[in-house]
């Protein structure tokens, strides 16, 4: 599963980014993303759930689902 | 020893964005760099210099806000740039100081891990530790220094009690610098899963965090970011701050009404009737007077905004217009530039910088100048408090309505171009968004004061650089050659003249022709071009409001206001479009688009509301 699949108020923990876009997977590794990191997603935007924002390690960050997409979680 | 004292050491603030870096340095050198509690406020760097206690001169580089190295955006490459030193005409710094927010500890400190890498000697130090302490992050500074091998400093930038150490630590450090004694730390590689997998080991050795039940915060975000309950709050605001402004400002406007007519019977008193006495009452304090009357107006607006802007609240705001300008495809980084550009386009346009896809750049560039800036306010207020009743809808105030209504519009037409743009000119950019939302905090008060009398002083300011002169100018070509037979016989009647066919379908007179030419330097010169020309025309000092209700008509008036919610004006907006797109193109672009948007705008509302026999 990945990040923009998880439901609400679901801890998770982070297994690994898609393959495909190391510009994307660099930039969320910047901002705080790393294999092992437990996240909870809290908050999600009105239109399709888009975007949505996840709790990491007591930051929030606020996603939208392309970047969500890249995240692989596995629910705890 | 004493030619060591002599030089200066340069010092660089680099760190994650909304870490407080502009807010340190503010405080150390004295600066009133815009601070506010969200990411991507500081997009380029600036310097200053301070002194440290022992008398050694200290020359600080604010930089933005970068998470790593990559520099994925303008400003990115910015701060990247100056630390490597490849900045055209900047020395390298002598040393980082490396930046982070207490509480983001975990997450952040694989950065200055990499932030090892560039070979400068580096201190990290660790901001809001109030902050941190409160959320139950406990730091073991020692262990902290001994397992990242670089000094470790905790601060509250925003206190002098705060800053204490971090300045003990200066007194040594820049002397060392400037010796060249100062440790490089080793490389630490660029495989960033693996910086992360040391950074995590780091912090699981100095690091303790009581995992507290839910934070002020996140009980604030329950409520305050809800897709429905959010969207209500964030209206709400909006609703109210322009209530406020209509409620809250009619005694100071009073009392600066009644010093500007004071001022004109004691011009009338001293001088005798000729061309000085005009150029000064009917020119001067007629044309700056009509302006700078909306000045309460203004400072309400923006005690509102600055403190929404402190608080937190705002990165919020921009969590729930995203799922809108998700739809209609713009960058979710564009929030924080349309935001800006409410006190004015100009900041806001460079504030696009920190939005990495070209194109998404380039479309908030363009939507920009829609949203409603400073310089609209005098000529929304003018017209609104002319032709809209002072009257109340339940407790409601008209006037109030309106205005919020005119921004909505903007607002409106900003995200219906943004998605024509996005479908036909600017097609492919993917649109993204990945920031992080800040703590709340209790604004600075004296930041915030200081924040607020530089809103009004740059209101002020405009008016004796930009619409003095203006009114001089106007007042000249409204007098000569002769005005004993009406505007249309002085140069300034000629002038609007050439214009006035253009313009009449859409309801426009030859007074509003005449003004909009001068409003190019700046939108509420259009005000003020008004004030001078009807203060010429008319042998009573009325308020120019009354002169305009009595001779414009319904219909015209609120064409005027509709042009003005695009109003192709203000020159200096063109020419930052210009500067940061490098090039003509786009400026024009912006110039035609909005144009022919104003044109049908005015010209609609018009006959619209001469259809329905206002």
């Amino acid at each position: 599963m990945t990040l923009r699949d998880l439901p609400k108020n679901t801890p998770a923990r982070i297994q690994g980014f898609e393959a495909g876009d190391s510009e994307l997977e660099t930039r969320l590794r910047e901002i705080g993303f790393a294999e092992g990191d437990q996240v909870e997603a809290l908050h999600f935007g009105l239109f399709g759930r888009n975007p949505m924002s996840v709790r990491l390690n007591g930051a929030l960050i606020a996603l939208r689902k392309s970047e969500a997409g890249a995240v692989i979680v596995e629910a705890l | 020893m004493v030619e060591v004292l002599e030089k200066t050491a340069r010092l660089a603030l680099l760190g994650a964005p909304n870490c407080g870096k502009t807010s340190l340095f503010n405080a150390l050198t004295g600066g009133r760099a815009k601070v506010a509690n969200y990411p991507g406020v500081t997009v380029e760097y600036r310097k200053g210099e301070f002194e440290l206690p022992h008398g050694q001169g200290v020359e600080l580089l604010d930089l933005p806000g970068v998470y790593g190295d990559c520099g994925h955006s303008m400003d990115e490459r910015v701060a990247i740039d100056a630390v490597r030193g490849n900045l055209e005409g900047e020395r390298r710094p002598d040393g980082l100081i490396f930046m982070m927010d207490a509480s983001h500890i975990t997450t952040h400190l694989h950065n200055v891990l990499q932030a090892k890498n560039y070979g400068l000697p580096i201190v990290l130090v660790l901001n809001m530790m109030d902050m941190a302490a409160r959320d139950g992050i406990d730091i073991d500074i020692s262990q902290l220094e001994a397992l990242l091998g670089i000094p470790v400093i905790s601060c509250v930038a925003v206190r002098a009690t705060g800053r204490a150490h971090l300045l003990d630590f200066l007194n040594e450090w820049s002397g060392d610098l400037l010796h060249g004694s100062a440790s490089v730390p080793e490389p630490e590689g660029d495989v960033l899963k693996e910086l992360q997998a040391k950074a995590r080991t780091i912090t699981g050795g100095a690091v303790s965090r009581i995992e507290q039940a839910e934070t002020f915060t996140q009980r604030i975000d329950k409520i305050v970011l809800h897709p429905v309950i959010g969207l209500v709050i964030l209206l709400t605001i909006l609703f109210v701050m322009f209530q406020a402004v209509y409620t809250w400002s009619g005694p100071a406007m009073d009392m600066i009404e009644g010093g500007i007519g004071l001022l004109q019977m004691g011009v009338s008193s001293v001088l005798t009737d000729g061309w000085l006495k005009s150029m000064i009452s009917d020119g001067i304090i007629a044309g700056v007077g009509s302006v700078l009357v909306f000045l309460p107006q203004i400072i309400i607006l923006f005690a509102f905004i600055l403190l929404l802007e402190a608080s937190g609240y705002m990165a919020r705001a921009a969590f729930l217009v995203d799922t809108l300008m998700a739809k209609v495809g713009l960058n979710g980084r564009a929030f924080i530039p349309l935001l800006s550009s409410f006190a004015c386009a100009i900041p806001g346009i460079m504030a696009a910088r920190t939005i990495e896809q070209e194109r998404d750049r380039i479309t908030t560039i363009l939507i920009a100048p829609l949203m409603t800036c400073a310089a609209r306010w005098p000529v929304y207020f003018l017209i609104i408090g002319a032709f809209i009743p002072a009257k109340k809808v339940g407790v409601f105030s008209q006037q109030g309505l309106v205005a919020f209504g005119l921004v909505i519009v903007g607002i409106v037409f900003a995200m219906i171009m943004a998605f024509i743009f996005k479908k036909t000119l600017m097609q492919g950019a993917k649109s993204t968004l990945l920031i992080e939302l800040p703590s709340y905090k209790m604004p600075v008060f004296k930041d915030y004061l200081r924040g607020l009398w530089d809103r009004g002083m740059i209101f002020i300011n405009r008016a004796g650089r930009i619409i003095m002169p203006a009114s001089i100018a106007i007042w000249f070509l409204a007098s000569y050659p002769t005005k004993a037979s009406g505007i249309a016989e002085t140069f300034a009647g000629k002038i609007g003249g050439v214009i006035e066919p253009l313009l009449k379908p859409i309801g426009f007179n030859l007074e509003i022709a005449i003004s909009l030419i001068p409003a190019m330097a700046a939108r509420e010169v259009a005000v003020s071009s008004l004030a001078t020309i009807y203060a010429l025309q008319d042998t009573q000092t009325d308020a120019l409001s009354g002169i305009i209700s009595a001779s414009w008509t319904l219909p015209t008036a609120l064409a005027f206001l509709a042009w003005f919610v695009f109003a192709p004006q203000c020159l200096s907006t063109f020419a930052i479009i210009k500067k940061e797109t490098n090039g003509w193109k786009w400026p024009l672009f912006a110039f035609g688009y909005l144009f022919v948007l104003a044109y049908a705008a005015a010209g609609i509302t018009y006959h619209t509301a001469r259809a329905f026999g206002l």
